[in-house]
């Protein structure tokens, strides 16, 4: 069934589907509507669901820990200030290896004070041990949303799914909504290895000495390695499905492509119909969509990536005294290759700035007229001190 | 593609005006995309949604900034904000006033027609007098004015978007869609691909 529906509820309607059992959450806006649909929902009985409100998000994770523990399938949503806010448990969701899934709906970090898209929040969360992927439109949503609790349940590692604000979470577009007994099928009921139970006790959360913690550490980082393979093949079992194939990283008009824009998220979006333009006038752009963050597809990313000229990577996100964040992973899967692309780094759109085919433009006139970058950082549409806000002069696609 | 503006005041429906549109568009086999504009709604201050409907997937993910068609529900926003800024040549503006569209003239070189929504609102019991709700009337007659999607359509989206109230809500469009005043030199557009 096809639904005209926002991004927001395209998550509620994703872990509708996959039958949660416990979804604790805060508000926060952008996100606000995924757990409004899934209160309501729980509330008229259309999903069993154990909807619990709590004073925070670090009580939300909480919440979701010891939902998991007890080997329910948790869900939470939250965004920048609540997902920075939760960071203590995100490690301890890791670390206890819970297969939760969060949805992040991507806003800047205040102050100043924005409502509005960036990605800083959740790759700020990196080193936690969650997966992160980030989605591209609202039929991505749902269907990761779908696709995130079987690859935690398979890793037994904290997935999140992560979208724009705005750009999707209130962006109402049509949705293909797979239908339930589907789902079903491709996705069973959690079957925890290990769960709090009180007929088998064990102490969990123990302290753990250096004779221990050590390996623990090594076997995350083992189910990260293995997380590219899972996350492959349970987007193409989702294929299989539902007519709908995931993967890594998206190729899109790469064949002969001399210079590649390597983008994430919603920007993939405008920047498809920026190369399909450039295409259609005879230039060879390529564009290559990072879907995934965590683990970081480096193999994936060498291979698509090599024999190009030249690769112009978009951040809408900064890490302070060094780069865009994906920028510098590119680079690091590209040390040492023989063939590896010049790389550019570009950062656009911080606190929801507007990026516009205008901008992508930009980004691709830059990369062809420099033989090599000519800038640590090139920031697109930085305005000069005291210049006013201007609409750009363009944005028309036909 | 077709490009869409709706300016609104917080509370007259103009964000869902948007989304209904998007749901009658995407009934007639139309690609569509609806957002407000990202920000922060206060009633009574304006508002302003936003629509793209296209023969094919629909890629831009940015805001509009050239619409071809403007629909406003309070007149009182041309004289507060900039109504037609980036409004396309020939472009389509639909007025909620009970004035005639000659009285709209000096707006520039674009293709008005007038409706008195809110007079229709509130005599299908939408909103109150000081207050009423539009969106559903404007919608009405923008189906006639635009000739883009039809009556039909629009009142069906209707019947599956408005929890409440639902029947009032169609019959007000049915009356805007029969009482809107046309722009004089021609009727409609329908020509998506341009």
């Amino acid at each position: 069934m096809k639904k005209v529906m926002m991004g927001n509820h395209a998550v509620s309607y994703g872990a509708r589907l996959s039958r949660v059992q416990v979804i604790s959450a805060y508000p926060i806006t952008p996100q606000t509507q995924i757990v409004e649909e899934l209160s309501e929902l729980c509330a008229r009985g259309e999903l069993e669901a154990k909807f619990i409100k709590v004073e925070s998000e670090h009580s939300a994770m909480a919440a979701c820990i010891g939902a998991s523990a007890g080997g329910a399938r948790a869900f939470t949503a939250t965004s920048s200030q609540g997902l920075a806010l939760m960071h203590e448990l995100l490690h301890w969701a890791a670390g206890a290896r819970l297969p939760i899934v969060l949805a992040n709906v991507n806003r800047a970090m205040g102050p100043g004070w924005s409502i509005w898209s960036e990605q800083t929040d959740s790759l700020a969360q990196r080193d936690t041990g969650w997966l992160q992927i980030y989605c591209e439109s609202n039929q991505e949503v749902l269907d990761t949303t779908i696709q995130a609790f079987k690859i935690a349940e398979t890793l037994s590692l904290p997935v999140m799914v992560i979208l724009d604000a705005f750009f999707l979470s209130h962006t109402y577009e049509p949705v293909d909504i797979p239908d339930q007994r589907g789902i079903d099928r491709f996705l069973p009921p959690f079957q925890p290895k290990v769960k709090m139970d009180i007929r088998d006790p064990h102490a969990f959360g123990a302290l753990v000495t250096p004779e221990h913690y050590y390996e623990f550490r090594y076997n995350i980082q083992k189910a990260f390695e293995r997380a590219t393979g899972v996350i492959e093949e349970v987007g193409r079992e989702f294929g299989e499905h539902f007519g709908r194939y995931y993967g890594l990283l998206e190729e899109y008009e790469m064949d002969d492509a001399e210079i590649v824009l390597v983008t994430s998220s919603t920007i993939t979006s405008t920047a498809r119909a920026v190369v399909r333009e450039r295409r259609a006038r005879g230039e060879k752009i390529g564009l290559l969509k990072v879907r995934v963050f965590r683990p970081f597809p480096f193999a994936a990313i060498r291979q698509a990536l090599s024999g190009v000229r030249k690769a112009a990577v978009i951040d809408r996100n900064i890490s302070f005294g060094h780069h865009g964040i994906f920028f510098s992973e590119i680079k690091s899967a590209l040390y040492g290759q023989p063939d590896a692309p010049r790389l550019f780094g570009f950062i656009a759109g911080l606190g929801g700035r507007d990026v516009t085919p205008e901008t992508i433009h930009d980004i691709i006139d830059i990369t062809q007229h420099e033989s090599k970058p000519q800038q640590d950082i090139y920031w697109i549409g930085l305005k000069s001190a005291g210049q006013k806000a201007t609409a750009p002069k363009t944005a028309a696609v036909k | 593609m077709l490009e869409i503006r709706i300016h609104g005041r917080g509370g007259q429906g103009a964000v869902i005006a948007s989304k209904v549109l998007a749901s009658a568009l995407f009934m007639e086999g139309k690609w569509v995309q609806s957002f407000p504009a990202f920000g922060v709604e206060r009633r009574g201050a304006p508002v302003t949604a936003f629509l793209r409907a296209d023969d094919e997937p629909i890629l831009l993910r940015c805001q509009i900034y050239h619409p071809d068609h403007l629909m406003i529900l309070d007149p009182t926003l041309i004289e507060a904000v900039n109504v037609t800024d980036g409004l396309k040549e020939n472009g389509l503006i639909l007025i909620n006033t009970e004035k005639s569209p000659a009285h709209f003239m000096g707006l520039g070189p674009f293709r008005i027609a007038t409706v008195d929504a809110s007079n229709i609102a509130v005599r299908h019991h939408l909103g109150t007098a000081e207050h009423p709700i539009v969106n559903t009337a404007i919608l009405g007659a923008y189906a006639k004015a635009s000739g883009i999607v039809s009556l039909d359509a629009v009142v069906k989206a209707i019947a599956e978007s408005v929890p409440l109230g639902a029947e009032d809500n169609m019959a007000a469009a049915r009356e805007a869609f029969e009482r809107v005043t046309l722009p004089a030199e021609r009727h409609a557009v329908a020509d998506l691909a341009e």
